[in-house]
């Protein structure tokens, strides 16, 4: 039993190297299978929860174009949400469990959603930088090994390239307005900055699933090379908005060829991630509101499907 | 009461005249509802002109492992291609 084991773990590792993809009724490792309901349930539950910081401005929108748009992203959000839900499902766990974990909190979600949007100009850097940071991480994605997981990346990816655009176009739209949209949109930059930056993992050195991710192809590049990858394309669109640079130590490095920035603040990150950030009680509050308050019309809608279907049999 | 609204595989034409295709699943009570949340999942850009929905408990699917004795049979009746057959290149039309 022991050799045949190995003998299927090695046949997988071929069937990855080579190429192939992964699909639900494939033989695979049983760690393969809890990574991928974790860190798909991870991606899913952020799709959901990220719906909330949005959601909150919707009526507020300064114009019917914003307010169309930020709509038609909050709704696409919430497709991708069950996109990545119905993906993980294939994998042999429930939407309930799903959601379960969620609520329990034994499920986590992207930390950038704990941090409040506080004014309109964060609709502006959510779009810009979260997604931004959000489409680095999911571009890479449509390579990985499980089918499921990469062809729902791939229609996320084609959906979300207006997401970015739009929080650019509101940055803009600032940055050309009055000084005081202006620093608006610079506080809002300060602000999500640092957060976004984080969004990318702890460092290399520190990140205790780098290696076999890399190994499935669950992760084709480095937190530390995404985070620098991000960096060196936002600094010169920074400029462009004519707004400062949010870190003081970002310098280009003519040597490596990349831009330089400084320390992070782990403790935060650590902080946020351990369920202390400023929205963590907040969001999940909500989440778990919605469930709740929604159990009556699940109930309702299957009560009146199995009566139908009596109905339809009786006939 | 704990039960699942069930799961169904959505499959969408994307343009008169192509096939349907799988584009994913969706939970909906009713045959009925599966449509209007398939249209809202998979149709935000207008990506279809039709939907089927087919509780996914219907469908029967191969096996991954049988795979050989599926498909392998297949592999070596090479003369079932056109290219198998050698014909001179002032042949045309053909």
């Amino acid at each position: 039993m022991e050799i045949d084991i190995n003998r299927l773990d090695l046949e997988f590792q071929a069937k990855i190297d080579s190429g192939k993809t992964i699909e639900p009724k494939d033989w695979m490792p049983e760690k393969y299978r809890k990574t991928h309901i974790r860190q798909i349930s991870q991606h899913a539950h952020s799709e959901i929860v990220g719906m909330l910081p949005e959601g909150n401005w919707i009526t507020r929108a300064p114009s019917l174009r914003r307010k169309v748009t930020l709509l038609a992203k909050v709704q696409d959000e919430g497709g991708h949400g069950l996109y990545l839900y119905s993906a993980c499902e294939t994998l042999g766990i429930s939407r309930d469990e799903l959601f379960e974990q969620l609520h329990s909190g034994k499920a986590k979600y992207s930390s950038i959603f704990n941090y409040p949007a506080v004014t309109w100009a964060d609709m502006g850097a959510v779009g810009w930088l979260v997604d931004g940071a959000a489409i680095m991480n999911q571009v890479m994605l449509t390579r990985t090994s499980f089918g499921p997981y990469a062809r729902a990346m791939v229609r996320i990816c084609k959906e979300e390239s207006f997401h970015q655009r739009q929080g650019f176009e509101i940055m803009l739209s600032l940055c050309n307005g009055t000084a005081v949209q202006k620093h608006m949109a610079q506080e809002s930059l300060n602000r999500w900055w640092w957060p976004s930056l984080m969004m990318f993992g702890p460092r290399d050195e520190e990140s205790t699933h780098t290696e076999q991710a890399i190994k499935w192809k669950i992760k084709l590049k480095t937190n530390d090379e995404l985070r620098q990858q991000f960096v060196d394309q936002t600094v010169p669109q920074i400029e462009l908005l004519g707004l400062e640079l949010p870190d003081p130590a970002i310098k280009w490095n003519e040597e490596r060829g990349h831009y330089d920035f400084g320390p992070i603040n782990w403790d935060e990150f650590w902080r946020v991630v351990g369920g202390n950030g400023p929205c963590n009680r907040e969001r999940l509050a909500a989440r778990k509101e919605a469930w709740e308050k929604g159990a009556w019309v699940r109930e309702a809608a299957l009560a009146y499907a199995e009566k139908q279907e009596n109905l339809r049999e009786a006939v | 009461m704990k039960k699942e609204w069930p799961v169904w595989e959505v499959f969408i034409r994307s343009r008169s005249g192509l096939d349907h295709r799988h584009a994913g699943s969706v939970h909906a009570a009713d045959a009925k509802m599966a449509l209007e949340n398939a249209r809202d999942v998979y149709t935000r850009r207008q990506e279809g002109v039709s939907i089927w929905v087919v509780p996914s408990a219907s469908i029967t699917a191969s096996d991954p492992e049988e795979g050989g004795e599926l498909f392998e049979p297949a592999k070596d009746k090479v003369y079932r291609h056109p290219t198998f057959y050698d014909l001179p290149d002032e042949l045309t039309h053909m």
